[in-house]
């Protein structure tokens, strides 16, 4: 791979400059119109930011810490939203327990196993979960995918009913609409994204590697875990947490399949509630200290996301940089 | 024991015919992840067109008002939610798509490997992960708190959606133009702006129009962003400036958890409605990346 560098006339620093005195009034208009453009991603975040916290003050400032606390009552002015915080993390770790080895096998699947004219018709299909709205995976979930699972949660539920562990995680109280009925809609959400990160970090495994191990007398299996693992570990790590961000993000799709009961409980199949989800079903009837509180739960999300985001882009880039310039 | 000979033939294979058998398994347990993507993908549109094809009709697409939940699907129609939905939807890619390809055009014929540039770019792709119900209610405190609900505001909501998508397809489609390219037209004496505008972009066009249009195929199926931003009626509003309004995802959103016959079939006819409409911008744009596309990677 040879690594030309881009040239960019007008960009070059003496000559440019020079130039630059006697560009036209049109040209510099432009230039200024496209650096407005691009700056406005910048402000447009920093405005969410300060906006929505500025909405959510009255929470913040009234409840303190409390915040954090279990105690979600808005008739009793009681804003403590601990049961979304904990719902986001457990149905985001469900849809991840889900997506990710279904979503790096399809990427293996794609640039380890199947020819090139194979590939483009999976990554069709792939591309079409993404194109399904998030509010018809609700639709579907909750008037098709619940009642069916029901029959199945209430089975394993009364099946592992004493049991330890198992109990308390998968026994009763049981229902359709639950903490891993959302889990697994989130999963299928998130499948498209994870996966096409993934394979783009695995294509960039130098061929060299790969045919080394092969050449060794490597299987597939161990090629993949020789060559192939160890140069796009980091890459996928990236891709998984950008699957977290966008798990923990989706909304509509987890209001209309959670359950809607804001609890903490270690029961996978009851009812639950989650931060997005819990914005959108209570928003519209709230006003005063209830509407900032659901702003300020929004703010939280975008802060968590946002980190999560910037983690998982970052490692994305250095690893997919550092493999290009190898 | 008088058969040991034979035997020791298949032990020196064992270990070459488990790791066979290792590597078949893993092949299969590829298939498996693809085959258990299908399924609920295949699912979820038979589900969508068996229920959604016997309510779908013109009066259905066209008529209103959106009748309450009580009634039978044969009254009414969505006509509202699909005008709604294509009035803020153009309006969120009127505003979104021009500001996203000048902003791809800065990352990369002007910042080039610039601090700003970089960060630019990498904020846009950290904003593609910033979830839509966030960008409703940021839509919500600084406009819809002072000027009411509109389809205007819904626009701006999705609009910042659809901003760092088209900002990130475009800018990998312009760095698809070959440099020789732009070297040329500098050589004639072509100023910057001139260059890009008449000579990069109309190379790149084919790319930056599909990924526009996959950014709209997603924005149409947006609901988050629209719950308090339009907040959703049963009339037709023409005017999107002013005026609560109504979309197809709202309306899918409202009517899904009813428990009345005649709500859910209007809610699965609408889903149908909406990806079919996410469905066609996305063949369109695969049709004008095949077609268009003079650079590819």
């Amino acid at each position: 791979m040879s690594t030309v560098a881009r040239a960019d006339p007008a960009g070059t620093a003496g000559s440019a400059r020079a130039l630059s005195e006697r560009r036209p009034l049109g040209d510099r208009g432009f230039q200024v119109l496209a650096l407005a453009a691009g700056l406005l991603v910048l402000v447009i975040l920093v405005l969410i930011a300060v906006s929505t916290s500025q909405q959510a003050s009255s929470w913040f400032s009234a409840e303190g810490l409390k915040i954090f606390s279990n105690n979600w009552n808005p008739a009793a002015n009681q804003f403590g939203a601990l049961a979304f915080i904990y719902g986001t993390a457990i149905t985001g770790v469900i849809a991840l327990v889900i997506a990710v080895p279904v979503s790096v096998g399809i990427a293996l699947l794609l640039t380890e196993v199947v020819p090139y004219r194979w590939s483009r018709p999976i990554v069709y299909v792939i591309d079409l979960l993404a194109v399904v709205p998030s509010v018809v995976w609700g639709l579907w979930g909750i008037l098709v995918f619940a009642p069916w699972i029901q029959h199945i949660y209430a089975s394993v539920g009364s099946g592992v009913n004493g049991v330890p562990v198992l109990g308390a995680l998968l026994g009763p109280p049981t229902s359709g609409a639950s903490f891993f009925t959302c889990g697994i809609i989130l999963a299928f959400m998130i499948t498209p994204i994870v996966t096409s990160l993934s394979r783009e970090v695995i294509a960039t495994v130098p061929t060299i590697d790969k045919e080394g191990a092969y050449a060794l007398g490597a299987t597939r299996l161990e090629m993949i875990r020789g060559a192939v693992w160890p140069h796009s570990q980091g890459g996928v790590v990236g891709a998984v947490l950008l699957g977290l961000g966008r798990a923990m993000g989706e909304t509509i799709a987890a209001a209309l399949v959670i359950g809607s009961s804001a609890t903490i409980t270690s029961h996978l199949f009851a009812t639950g509630y989650n931060m997005p989800a819990v914005i959108a079903n209570q928003f519209g009837e709230a006003s005063g200290e209830f509407r900032a509180a659901l702003i300020g739960i929004g703010v939280l999300l975008f802060v968590m996301t946002i980190i999560i985001n910037i983690i998982a882009r970052g490692i994305v880039e250095r690893s997919a940089r550092r493999k290009r310039g190898a | 024991m008088a058969v040991a000979e034979p035997q020791q033939r298949p032990d020196l294979r064992e270990p070459a015919g488990w790791r066979r058998t290792r590597n078949r398994i893993a092949t299969a347990l590829m298939v498996l992840a693809f085959v258990l993507v299908i399924i609920p993908l295949g699912f979820v549109l038979y589900t969508v067109i068996a229920k959604g094809a016997s309510i779908i009709s013109w009066s259905f697409l066209t008529g209103g008002p959106i009748p309450p939940n009580v009634l039978p699907a044969s009254v009414g129609g969505m006509g509202p939610a699909v005008l709604g939905t294509i009035e803020i939807t153009a309006l969120a890619t009127v505003i979104s798509v021009p500001l996203g390809v000048l902003g791809a055009v800065y990352i990369n014929e002007y910042g080039g490997k610039g601090l700003l540039a970089r960060l630019i770019g990498f904020m846009a792709d950290v904003m593609t992960g910033v979830p839509s119900i966030v960008m409703g209610l940021f839509i919500f405190s600084i406009w819809v708190l002072h000027f009411g609900y509109s389809g205007l505001a819904g626009a701006f909501a999705l609009g910042c959606l659809m901003l760092p998508i088209v900002i990130r397809s475009s800018d990998e489609m312009l760095k698809l133009v070959p440099d020789p390219l732009r070297e040329a037209s500098y050589a004639l004496g072509a100023t910057k702006a001139r260059v890009t505008l008449t000579v990069v972009l109309p190379a790149a066009i084919g790319g930056i129009v599909s990924g526009a249009l996959l950014a709209v195929a997603r924005a149409a199926g947006e609901t988050a962003p629209l719950l308090f931003t339009i907040l959703t009626v049963t009339a037709a509003n023409r005017n999107v400036f002013s005026g609560a309004n109504t979309a197809l995802s709202t309306q899918i959103f409202a009517n899904a958890s009813q428990p009345y016959v005649g709500a859910q079939a209007r809610a699965w006819g609408a889903a149908l409605t909406l990806i079919a409409i996410a469905f066609i911008l996305m063949i369109v744009a695969r049709t004008v990346t095949a077609r268009f596309t003079r650079y590819s990677r």
